[in-house]
C-alpha cells in the first residue's frame, strides 16, 4: 500500500479525462411470455416421464409435509386420551409418513435436477450447433464475449428456474393443502390463523420491485467493479508504463466504495422482510392461542388440533416466500430465454438442397458465371463478376480496400450466397453439392492466422484426423516450420498458448500453412496477411508458399510483389467488377490500374530511399 | 511478443483445484483475522446474534405453555379458574407476538451486520489486490495468465468474503441456536434431550461430509466447464477457420465430448446431494419418532404434560434449519480454503522490482542514458537474454537497435524503465544507477512505446491522454498530429470522444500503433524508446510518423527497435543484436560497407522480389 502515495505529483485543477472499466448492460429481469415458456418447454419433450414423475414426487413430498403436523397433533391427543392402541397406530402412520416424505423428497428432487442439467445441456447444444450453420455476416457482427454470456449465463439462468419449477409446484400443493387442511378442521380456527397470509402478499407484492431495484444495483456496482479490475490487468503494463497507478486507485476505489453501499443496502432489502415474516407470524400464533385456546378450556376443541395449528402457522409463510422467490428466477428465466431463442432463431441462410450430392472426383477448377453480391442486396460488392480459374493455375487477386476480394474467396467457399449468378467449384454450382464436401476439397488460409488451445501438432491436423504424426511432420518441413517446431521445449506436443501468443505472427502462419497442407485441398484460397513480419522469416513464408501452391489450383489475394509476380494470372478487381487480368507482364505493359497501383506504391517509398541511399528498390511492401 | 521466449509462461502461482485439509485453519484463521479488525461490528454481531437464538428458543415454550393452561383448567373447571386460564392464555399471546418481534428483528440485524463485516473486509481486500497488482513487476506479470488474475480477484475474493458471512456468522448462529436449545432440552427432559438431539451429530456429520465433498466436486466441474467454455468460445472465435475447414461435426465432437463428461460428473455431484440431504431427513424423522413414542408414553403414564410434548417437538422443528445449513458452512470453508490461499499468495508476494531504500526522485541534469556491460537473464542462472551491452545516447540523438526475432531487442528496452532489473552491469542516467532512483521519477522521465498497442475501452481521448489525464486538448491533437492519426479521428462519428474497443469503433493494427505512439509522445518525457511501435503501420505513413515523430523528440534521446530498417536508418548510432549480443555496430551507411548481418538485411528488405532473395542469398552477399 505505501507505493500508492509514491506517484503524487501536482495535478491541475481539472478533472482528469479517465475512467477504468465498462460494464455490460443487459437487463435480467423479463416479464412473462407464454410463447417463450411453451417453447422453452417443449425442450422438455424428450424428458416427459422424468418431469412428470418430479411433478408427481414433489405433490407426494407436499402431501407428506402436511401430514405430519396432523399426525403429530392426534398423537397429542391420543396421549392426552389415554388411546394406547390409537397412539400406537399413530406413531407407525407417522414413521411410515416420514419415510414416504423422505423418498418422495430424493425422487423429486434428483429427477428435477438431472432434468435440468439434460435440458440445458440440449440448450446449450442446439445454440451452439446453430451458431455454425447461421451466416457468417450475423457472425462478423457477433461480440463473442456476449454470445458467451448466453451460452453461459443466461442458460445457467434457466438451469436454476427448470430446478426450482419442481419445487414451486409442490409450494402450490403445500400452500393449498395447509389451507384446506386447517379451513377443513375448524372453519373459524383457520380462518382467523390466515388472515395474515393476505397481509403478507401484500407486503411482499410491494416490496419484491423495491428488492428488485436493488438486486439490480447491487449487481451493476459489482459489474462495474469487477469490470474495472479485468481492464487494469489486462492492461497492467500500460498502466505501469504510463504510472497511472495512483490515479487509476483513486478511481477503482470510488467503484468498490459504491459497491460496497450497493451490496449492504441490497442486503437491508433483503433483511427487512425477515421482521415482517416474524412478526405476522407471531401474530397468527398468538390468534391461534387465544382463539384456538380459549376454544380447548371450553372443549369445543381438542388440545391435538391446537398443536397442528401451532406447527402449521410456524411453517406457513415457507411456501409464500419460496414461491416469490421462483417468481423472481422465473423473470430472469424469462429474459434469459428471449435472449437465447433470440440467437436460435437468426435464420440459416446457406442450407443444403434436399438431392445435394457430395463433390467427388472433379477437375479443380473455380468459374464465375455473371456473379452479382452484396452482404447488403441494395449494395452490391460485386457486379456481374465472370473469370475462370483452370487446373493448377494461380490467380492473384489485386485491388484496392473494398474492391470485393475477400467476397470473391468468400463465395468460392459458400460462406454468403450469390444474389445474380453462379459460382461453379469443378463443374458444379455450389449449391448443388453437400457443403461438407465443397469444405473438404477448397482448403482455405486466411489473413489472420488463428490457433487453438491445444498441442501444434493438433493445430496442423486440425478437422484431418486422418492424417499421421508422419504426415504432421512432413507438412511442417515442406513449409519450413519443422525447425522452429523442434525447437520449443516439447516440439510438436508443446502447447498453444492464449490464442497462440507465445509464437510470432509469422510462425502462426507457418503452422497455418502446415495446416492447410495436410488437408491436401485441391483447391486452395490464400488470403495473405498484410501485417508486417520481419525478414527472416518472411524468407520461409515465400518459400512455404511456393510448395502450397504446387500442383492446386489457387485463388490467392496478394499485398506483396512477390506473390503477385509469380502468379499464372493477375485479376485487378476495382469497386466490384473486374479491370484487368492477364500475367504481370502483359498488365505492365497495358499502363493500367495494375500499373498504377504497382508504381505508385513503389513511388511514394523510393523516393526517400533513393534520397538517402541511392538504391532504386526498397520494399517490404505491406 | 516474438521477443519473449515461448516458455515464460510456467505456472508461478499454484493452481488450486483441490481443497487443501491441512492448510485450512491458517487460510481460515487468517480470513477470519481480517473480520477482526473490525471488533465492534463483530462483537455487536454476536450479541445480537446471541439474543436472537435466545428470543427463538422461547418459542417452544411459549407454545408448549400456552397447550398446558388450556388442558390444565379444562380438568378441574369451574368458572373463576377458566378466567384466570384465559388471563394466562392471553399472556403468553402477547409474550409469542414480543418473542417473534423480537427474533425477527434481532435476527434481521445480524444478518445485516455479517453483511456489513463480509463486504467491508472484501472492500478491503479488493482495494489490496488491485493496488498489489499494479506495484507486481513484468516479471510477475509474464509467468500469470491475465484471467487467472481477473478469476482470484472476483471469484476467489468472492469466496473468502462468503466465509465471513455465511461461514463464520451462520457458524455462529448455528453454534448458539444449537448449545441453547441443547441447554433448555437437557435442562427439562433429559432423556428425550438425548432422543431429540440424537439425529444432530448423524445429521452434522453426513452433511459436513456432504459439504466437503460436494466442493471438491465442483472444482473438478469448474475445470471441465472451463474446457468446455474454452471449446465454445475458440469456435466463435475462430469461426473462419471452422467454416473453412468444414469443422462443423468436428467441433460439436469437442463439445460433445466435453460436456459429457461434465453430465457425468453433475450426475454424481446431485447424487452426492440428496444421499446427504436424506441421511439428513432420515436421521431427524428418526429422532422425532423415538421422542413421538417415548415422550407419549410419558404423558401417557402421567409423567409429563402434553404441553412439555409439544414444547420438545417444536424445539426440533426449531432445529432442522440451522442444522442443514452445516453443509453450506463446510462447503465455504472449504471454498475459502483455496479461494483465500489463492488471493493471499498473490497479496503476499514482494514485487521483484522496488524502491531501494534510499532511492531519490531522478535530476537529471544533461538526460544522457548509458547502458554499461549490462546483462540480463528471466531466471538466476538462467539463459542469458542479454549480455554485455553497452552504450550511450545523448538528448538529441536517436540510437537504432536491429536483430532478428528473439535476439532480446524488447527486453533491452524495458530494461530502461526498469520493468526488469539487469542481472548484471549497470544503466545510468547522467552517471546515476537508474536502481537509485524512485520507479516513479524514473518512469516519469523514460517513455516507452510497446509493439503491442494496449488501448483501454474508453474514448480516443481518454486513450491518447492515458499517461497525462490533465494535459490540454491542444497536447493532446498535437500529439495525435505528431503520430498521423489526428486526421483519422477528427472524421470519426464524435471525434476524440468515440470510444475504442469491443463497444466501440475498431481501429487497425496499425491505427492503434499511432495511437500508442500518440500516447507515449504526450508526457514528453526525456527518454523515448520505440519497441517495433511501427511494424503494422503500411510505409508511406511510417515516414510521416517518422518525420513528426523527429520533430517531437528532437530534444530526447531516442532508443528506436525496429525489424524495418527504414525505421531507423537515419539513427546516430545503430547496434545489431544477435542472441543477445550486440554484433555490430555503427552508421547506416558503415554497417551497410561492413557487409555483416546488417547489409544481408537490408539487401533482403531492399529487393523487390523475396523469393528471389531467398533463392540466391550468395548472390545477396556477394
Amino acid at each position: 500500500m505505501s507505493h500508492a502515495a509514491a506517484g503524487t505529483e501536482a495535478r491541475p485543477r481539472r478533472t482528469p479525462r479517465a475512467s477504468l472499466g465498462s460494464p455490460e448492460g443487459d437487463d435480467i429481469f423479463g416479464t412473462f411470455d407464454t410463447r417463450v415458456a411453451r417453447r422453452f418447454f417443449s425442450y422438455l419433450g424428450p424428458h416427459k416421464r422424468a418431469f412428470v414423475l418430479a411433478q408427481v414426487a414433489a405433490v407426494c413430498t407436499a402431501a407428506a409435509q402436511i401430514r405430519i403436523p396432523l399426525l403429530i397433533g392426534r398423537i397429542t391427543h391420543a396421549v392426552v386420551q389415554h388411546d394406547l392402541a390409537g397412539f400406537q397406530g399413530l406413531l407407525v402412520q407417522f414413521a411410515l409418513t416420514a419415510a414416504a416424505l423422505a423418498i418422495s423428497f430424493y425422487a423429486a428432487e434428483w429427477l428435477s435436477q438431472r432434468l435440468a442439467q439434460r435440458v440445458i445441456f440440449d440448450v446449450r447444444r442446439a445454440m451452439f450447433a446453430h451458431l455454425q450453420d447461421v451466416s457468417l455476416s450475423f457472425m462478423d457482427k457477433t461480440h463473442v464475449g456476449r454470445m458467451m454470456a448466453r451460452l453461459q449465463g443466461d442458460v445457467g439462468a434457466l438451469q436454476e428456474f427448470l430446478e426450482t419449477t419442481t419445487g414451486s409446484v409442490g409450494d402450490v400443493v403445500l400452500l393449498v393443502g395447509i389451507a384446506v387442511v386447517m379451513l377443513t378442521t375448524n372453519l373459524r380456527l383457520g380462518l382467523l390463523a390466515l388472515t395474515v397470509l393476505p397481509a403478507l402478499i401484500a407486503i411482499r407484492a410491494v416490496w419484491l420491485p423495491y428488492s428488485k431495484t436493488s438486486f439490480r444495483q447491487a449487481r451493476d456496482a459489482s459489474s462495474t467493479a469487477n469490470s474495472a479490475l479485468a481492464e487494469n490487468i489486462n492492461g497492467v503494463r500500460t498502466v505501469q508504463e504510463t504510472r497511472r497507478e495512483q490515479l487509476n486507485f483513486e478511481l477503482y476505489s470510488k467503484m468498490t466504495w459504491a459497491n460496497f453501499r450497493a451490496q449492504t443496502h441490497a442486503s437491508w432489502m433483503t433483511q427487512i422482510m425477515v421482521p415482517t415474516v416474524d412478526v405476522l407470524t407471531g401474530l397468527a400464533t398468538a390468534i391461534v392461542i387465544w382463539v384456538g385456546g380459549t376454544a380447548v378450556l371450553g372443549g369445543q376443541l381438542d388440545v391435538g388440533v391446537l398443536v397442528a395449528f401451532f406447527l402449521y402457522v410456524q411453517r406457513f409463510f415457507d411456501p409464500v416466500r419460496m414461491l416469490s422467490m421462483q417468481y423472481t428466477i422465473m423473470q430472469r428465466a424469462m429474459a434469459a430465454a428471449h435472449r437465447i431463442f433470440e440467437v436460435l432463431d437468426v435464420p440459416v441462410t446457406i442450407t443444403e438442397k434436399p438431392d445435394a450430392e457430395p463433390l467427388t472426383a472433379f477437375e479443380p477448377t473455380v468459374e464465375f458465371r455473371d456473379v452479382t453480391f452484396g452482404y447488403d442486396p441494395a449494395r452490391p460488392i460485386l457486379h456481374d463478376i465472370s473469370f475462370k480459374v483452370r487446373p493448377r493455375e494461380v490467380v492473384a487477386l489485386v485491388g484496392p480496400t473494398g474492391s470485393g476480394k475477400t467476397s470473391i474467396i468468400s463465395l468460392t467457399h459458400r460462406f454468403y450466397e450469390v444474389d445474380k449468378g453462379q459460382v461453379l467449384v469443378g463443374g458444379h454450382d455450389v449449391r448443388d453439392v453437400t457443403l461438407d464436401s465443397l469444405g473438404r476439397h477448397i482448403g482455405m488460409v486466411l489473413q489472420e492466422p488463428f490457433l487453438f488451445t491445444g498441442t501444434i501438432e493438433a493445430n496442423i491436423r486440425y478437422n484431418t484426423e486422418a492424417a499421421t504424426h508422419d504426415d504432421v511432420v512432413a507438412a511442417a518441413k515442406a513449409v519450413s516450420a519443422h525447425d522452429f517446431i523442434t525447437r520449443l521445449p516439447d516440439g510438436y506436443a508443446t502447447e498453444v498458448g492464449q490464442r497462440g501468443r507465445n509464437l510470432s505472427v509469422g510462425q502462426r502462419q507457418l503452422i497455418s500453412f502446415a495446416r492447410a497442407l495436410v488437408a491436401d485441398p485441391q483447391i486452395l484460397i490464400l488470403d495473405e496477411a498484410t501485417a508486417n513480419i520481419d525478414s527472416f522469416t518472411e524468407q520461409a513464408i515465400q518459400k512455404a508458399l511456393k510448395v502450397l501452391f504446387a500442383g492446386r489450383t489457387c485463388m490467392v489475394i496478394a499485398h506483396r510483389l512477390a506473390t503477385i509476380r509469380d502468379a499464372d494470372r493477375i485479376v485487378v478487381l476495382q469497386q466490384g467488377r473486374i479491370l484487368e487480368e492477364g500475367p504481370h507482364g502483359a498488365l505492365m505493359r497495358r499502363k493500367g490500374l495494375y500499373h498504377r497501383l504497382y508504381t505508385s506504391a513503389h513511388a511514394s517509398f523510393d523516393d526517400e530511399v533513393v534520397a538517402k541511399t541511392g538504391d532504386a528498390e526498397f520494399a517490404t511492401r505491406t | 511478443m516474438s521477443d519473449s521466449p515461448p516458455d515464460r509462461r510456467g505456472a508461478a502461482l499454484s493452481d488450486a483445484q483441490t481443497v487443501d485439509v491441512s492448510a485450512m485453519p491458517k487460510v481460515l484463521a487468517r480470513i477470519a483475522g481480517l473480520a477482526m479488525r473490525y471488533p465492534g461490528r463483530v462483537a455487536l454481531t454476536v450479541v445480537t446474534s446471541l439474543f436472537a437464538a435466545a428470543a427463538s428458543l422461547a418459542l417452544p415454550r411459549l407454545l408448549g405453555r400456552a397447550v398446558d393452561e388450556a388442558r390444565h383448567l379444562l380438568a378441574s373447571g369451574g368458572a373463576t379458574n377458566a378466567e384466570a386460564a384465559r388471563h394466562a392464555l392471553m399472556i403468553t399471546a402477547g409474550l409469542v407476538i414480543l418473542a417473534t418481534t423480537l427474533r425477527g428483528f434481532l435476527t434481521a440485524a445480524a444478518g445485516y451486520l455479517g453483511e456489513y463485516l463480509s463486504q467491508r473486509v472484501a472492500q478491503n481486500l479488493r482495494l489490496q489486490f488491485f493496488q498489489q497488482l499494479q506495484r507486481l513487476s513484468f516479471g510477475f506479470h509474464d509467468k500469470v495468465h491475465s484471467g487467472d488474475l481477473i478469476t482470484r480477484g472476483m471469484l476467489d475474493l468472492e469466496g473468502a468474503r462468503v466465509f465471513i458471512q455465511n461461514g463464520m456468522m451462520q457458524g455462529l448462529t448455528m453454534a448458539l441456536l444449537l448449545g441453547f436449545c441443547a441447554y433448555m432440552m437437557v435442562s427439562t427432559e433429559p432423556l428425550l434431550a438425548v432422543i431429540g438431539l440424537g439425529f444432530v451429530p448423524v445429521a452434522g456429520f453426513a452433511l459436513g461430509r456432504m459439504g466437503f465433498l460436494l466442493r471438491v466436486t465442483w472444482l473438478r466441474v469448474q475445470r471441465l466447464m472451463s474446457v468446455l467454455t474454452l471449446t465454445m468460445e475458440e469456435n466463435l472465435q475462430g469461426i473462419r477457420v471452422v467454416r473453412a475447414f468444414s469443422g462443423k461435426r468436428f467441433e460439436l465432437g469437442k463439445f460433445d465430448a466435453a460436456s459429457e463428461e461434465v453430465l457425468d460428473l453433475q450426475a454424481s455431484r446431485i447424487t452426492l446431494r440428496f444421499r446427504g440431504v436424506s441421511a439428513m431427513q432420515v436421521s431427524f424423522y428418526a429422532s422425532l419418532t423415538i421422542l413421538l413414542w417415548f415422550g407419549g408414553a410419558k404423558v401417557l403414564n402421567g409423567q409429563m404434560t402434553a404441553g412439555r410434548l409439544t414444547e420438545f417437538v417444536s424445539y426440533m422443528m426449531l432445529l432442522q434449519a440451522p442444522i442443514r445449513q452445516i453443509a453450506m458452512i463446510v462447503n465455504t470453508a472449504a471454498r475459502a480454503t483455496s479461494a483465500g490461499g489463492r488471493l493471499f499468495e498473490v497479496l503476499d508476494l514482494e514485487p521483484e522490482v522496488a524502491d531501494a531504500p534510499d532511492a531519490r526522485p531522478l535530476a537529471p541534469t544533461q538526460g544522457v542514458l548509458r547502458f554499461d556491460r549490462v546483462g540480463f537473464s528471466y531466471a538466476p542462472g538462467g539463459k542469458p537474454i542479454l549480455s554485455d551491452i553497452s552504450f550511450e545516447v545523448a538528448p538529441g540523438k536517436t540510437l537504432g537497435i536491429v536483430g532478428p526475432p528473439g535476439s532480446g531487442k524488447s527486453t533491452l528496452a524495458n530494461l530502461i524503465p526498469r520493468f526488469y532489473d539487469a542481472t548484471s552491469g549497470a544503466i545510468t542516467i547522467d552517471g546515476v544507477d537508474i536502481r537509485q532512483v524512485t520507479l516513479a521519477s524514473l518512469r516519469r522521465y523514460v517513455g516507452l512505446v510497446q509493439q503491442e498497442a494496449f488501448l483501454f475501452d474508453a474514448s480516443v481521448g481518454h486513450n491518447v491522454a492515458y499517461a497525462d489525464p490533465w494535459a490540454e486538448d491542444a497536447r493532446i491533437e498535437d500529439a495525435a498530429r505528431t503520430a498521423q492519426i489526428h486526421e483519422h479521428i477528427a472524421h470519426l462519428p464524435e471525434g476524440y470522444e468515440t470510444r475504442v474497443g469491443e463497444r466501440g469503433v475498431a481501429l487497425s493494427g496499425g491505427q492503434r500503433q499511432r495511437m500508442s505512439i500518440a500516447r507515449g509522445v504526450v508526457p514528453e518525457p526525456g527518454i523515448m524508446v520505440f519497441d517495433d511501435s511501427t511494424a503494422a503501420i503500411d510505409a508511406v505513413t511510417e515516414r510521416k510518423v517518422r518525420d513528426g515523430l523527429a520533430h517531437a523528440t528532437r530534444a530526447m534521446a531516442t532508443v528506436i527497435i525496429a525489424h524495418r530498417l527504414s525505421s531507423l536508418m537515419h539513427a546516430d548510432e545503430i547496434l545489431v543484436i544477435d542472441d543477445g549480443r550486440v554484433v555490430e555496430r555503427g552508421s547506416h551507411a558503415s554497417l551497410v560497407k561492413q557487409g555483416g548481418l546488417y547489409a544481408d538485411l537490408y539487401a533482403l528488405q531492399t529487393r523487390s522480389s523475396l523469393i528471389e532473395a531467398a533463392a540466391e542469398p550468395q548472390e545477396v552477399r556477394a
